[in-house]
């Protein structure tokens, strides 16, 4: 059994499923409770749970982070929402610095089993700073996990699991996509391993590697490049960006032999950059042509206005696909 | 306040002056085996501290925070806690660590930078030192935060200098702890400096104390050389959190004699002589507890000297321990990293493990 779900509402049913489930889960977070949340990602569940545990916090990202830092120390399995990925830069330190290390610091003595969950990436017309991509801060930090999933059905999954993980995982949420489309979502408690990647489209001509909001954009590239020249591009979505799945990377490249790679973060140091050396360890001699990036630009997130020139288009991962396969 | 002023402080909570006398009713809340705990703690804290200085510079441990005229303020409210409470020290604050129970040659591993000098014992919750400034402030908001939620009768104390109440998580752990009420103890060392820079440029509120009003939470000002009023003051903040009445905030007024760390050169910035020697000459908690013990026919030279070669060998014995410690294999890095191991540490580590074995050491 299931029902028609976007991913704003398969997040607020796990959430919901995951607080009936287990009385150590609690939502803390800015505007969340009474609110819903500024995406409604949390509608009903302070109505339901009451405000001991659907928490609307003080505008304080440092103090949200680092007090659920000592919930999660303490029993608890705090769900912190920080209300745009980049307004987490105010608790950054308390993510590193602490949530990333406190296992290791401690001998595995004790663990951090946080859960954040933050709204990120461009193609809403916000102000500045509510589109930001910077994913690879938290990939570049050990004892982090990052996740973003792509549809609603993942995005259940995959926050249940990142839930129960005894780790702190950072969970990105394309805003793009909250309310861009429904989709089949089981009713029951299901998870998705967090570090797997998965193939949503069979190919053998070409592998597209793309996450979040630029998963839809790869699908239709390849779609409309089979339609007019009869290419037929696999599309890998990552979901976990750190650690990466590399099985599935590898295995795709040395089948295609060609690769793009999409993603609306900046492209220097961007996760392309990581996909690339992976490719380049473990499959160069497969590869029929050099690994292309479509990627948004090193530039600060335009302001919305100009904001679709940032981003990659279907029409610039077309010029990509074609491209790497006419070299 | 001046850290080296001699004026009288008028809301300053001091219970036994630098002469050993007892100027406020103690009710017989700390009675003498309390008192004789509270004085030998002191005495083996100064004895670690001045051993770990003297094996920085012979190079057997690595750069070392002295806290040498703090133990007062360290022990006196660590004694005021209970086995199960949750302890976030700085670097700074081993020596209440030791009192609630850390062992001393892991706190030996730490300055000696091995991996297992952060373990607590089983069964505590004292939590390494926290290197940034602060940031450990949250955390004891959230243990205590789930400690409430969960109905258990524990507290958790976060310790820090004056200079952390500049940084950001200093307010923000306090208005958590406001808002939430949460059982909490900020238990500031205001010890003059931060590292170089003194409290009067740190801030230009006049005493620490005064911002828990902006929390609206409780504040105290106490002598931090004075072990009794730091005892009670911290036993009632333990008793108002276990009550419902939410966190204190606490500030011990205190003095560092020596460097901030023994990398540091602290005649740079103030003079060491003039004012250290105030400190030592007028307010040292030690002499004062001693008088005050020596009056009392509690104590004698003859039970220092005892005491005094007592804690030398359990300290030598300690070192030994932590000299005889199995050095930090180099794969340990990859240890602990998650819970479980992911690809690539599983790869890094084999890595480092051939590099390791075609150099022929391990
Ligand atoms: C976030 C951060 N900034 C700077 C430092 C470098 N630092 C280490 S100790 C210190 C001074 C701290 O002073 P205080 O809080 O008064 O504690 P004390 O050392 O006097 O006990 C500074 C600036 C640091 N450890 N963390």
């Amino acid at each position: 059994m299931g029902k028609n779900l976007t991913m704003l509402q398969a997040i607020t049913e796990a959430m919901d499923q995951m607080l009936g489930h287990d009385d150590r889960v609690m939502i803390m977070g800015e505007d969340i409770g009474v609110n819903g949340g500024v995406f409604r990602s949390t509608e009903g569940l302070y109505e339901k749970y009451g405000k001991d545990r659907v928490i609307d916090t003080p505008l304080a990202e440092s103090g949200i982070i680092g007090s659920a830092i000592g919930l999660a120390l303490n029993g608890m399995l705090p769900i912190v929402e920080i209300q745009f990925l980049a307004f987490i830069y105010p608790g950054f330190e308390q993510l590193v610095s602490h949530a990333a290390r406190m296992r290791y610091r401690t001998r595995g003595q004790f663990g951090v089993p946080l859960l954040i969950r933050t709204p990120y990436g461009a193609g809403i017309r916000g102000p500045e700073l509510h589109s930001e991509s910077v994913e690879t801060f938290f990939a570049h930090t050990p004892g982090l996990k990052v996740v973003a999933p792509s549809n609603p059905y993942d995005a259940k999954g995959l926050l249940i699991s990142a839930l129960e993980d005894p780790d702190p995982v950072i969970f990105l949420e394309p805003t793009k996509l909250y309310r861009a489309f429904k989709e089949e979502v089981p009713d029951e408690m299901y998870r998705i391993p967090i570090g797997q990647a998965k193939v949503v489209q069979e190919g053998s001509d070409l592998t597209i590697y793309a996450w979040g909001a630029m998963l839809r954009e790869a699908l239709n590239a390849a779609k409309k490049i089979e339609a007019e020249k009869g290419w037929k591009c696999e599309v890998v979505d990552l979901r976990t960006l750190y650690p990466l799945d590399r099985d599935t990377i590898v295995q795709s490249i040395k089948k295609t032999g060609r690769a793009l790679i999409v993603h609306e973060a900046h492209k220097t140091a961007g996760l392309g950059a990581e996909i690339i050396s992976i490719i380049n360890d473990e499959a160069l001699i497969y590869l029929k042509a050099p690994i292309k990036r479509v990627t948004g630009f090193d530039v600060p997130v335009p302001p919305f206005t100009i904001e679709d020139h940032y981003l990659p288009t279907v029409d610039r991962v077309k010029q990509g696909i074609v491209e790497t396969l006419s070299f | 306040m001046k850290a080296y002023s001699n004026e009288v402080e008028p809301e300053i909570f001091r219970v036994l002056t630098p002469d050993g006398e007892i100027i406020e009713t103690i009710d017989g809340k700390i009675d003498k085996s309390l008192m004789l705990k509270m004085y030998e703690s002191m005495l083996l804290l100064r004895t670690f501290d001045r051993k770990s200085v003297n094996l920085q510079r012979q190079g057997r441990i690595g750069t070392y925070a002295p806290f040498e005229g703090q133990e007062a303020s360290q022990v006196g409210s660590a004694l005021a806690l209970s086995a199960g409470d949750w302890m976030f020290p700085t670097y700074r604050d081993h020596g209440a660590a030791i009192i609630h129970g850390q062992e001393l040659y892991r706190v030996f591993l730490y300055w000696m930078a091995h991996f297992d000098g952060s373990i607590c014992p089983e069964g505590k919750r004292i939590l390494p030192p926290s290197v940034p400034i602060a940031t450990q402030m949250v955390h004891a908001v959230g243990t205590a935060w789930a400690s409430k939620i969960r109905g258990e009768k524990n507290v958790s104390i976060a310790y820090f200098g004056d200079g952390a109440t500049s940084e950001g998580d200093f307010h923000e752990a306090l208005n958590f702890a406001g808002v939430y009420k949460t059982p909490t103890i900020f238990f500031c060392q205001n010890n003059g400096y931060a590292i170089s820079v003194p409290f009067e440029k740190q801030s230009a509120s006049k005493t620490i104390s005064q911002r828990a009003a902006a929390y609206d939470i409780h504040g105290v000002r106490v002598d931090g050389n004075d072990i009794f009023a730091v005892w009670l003051t911290v036993k009632q903040a333990v008793e108002r959190a276990l009550n419902g009445e939410g966190p204190t905030l606490i500030e011990a007024i205190t003095f560092r004699y020596g460097a901030h760390t023994t990398a540091d050169n602290p005649n740079i910035y103030r003079d060491q002589d003039e004012i250290s020697t105030f400190w030592r000459e007028n307010r040292d908690p030690i002499t004062r507890l001693r008088k005050y013990l020596n009056k009392e026919g509690h104590w004698n030279e003859e039970q220092e000297e005892l005491a005094l070669k007592k804690f030398n060998e359990l300290i030598d014995a300690h070192l030994q321990k932590a000299e005889g410690y199995p050095k930090s294999d180099p794969l340990e890095m990859f240890n602990h990293v998650y819970a479980e191991e992911s690809w690539h540490l599983k790869e890094q580590k084999q890595e480092l493990n051939q590099i390791l074995r075609k150099g022929g050491k391990k």
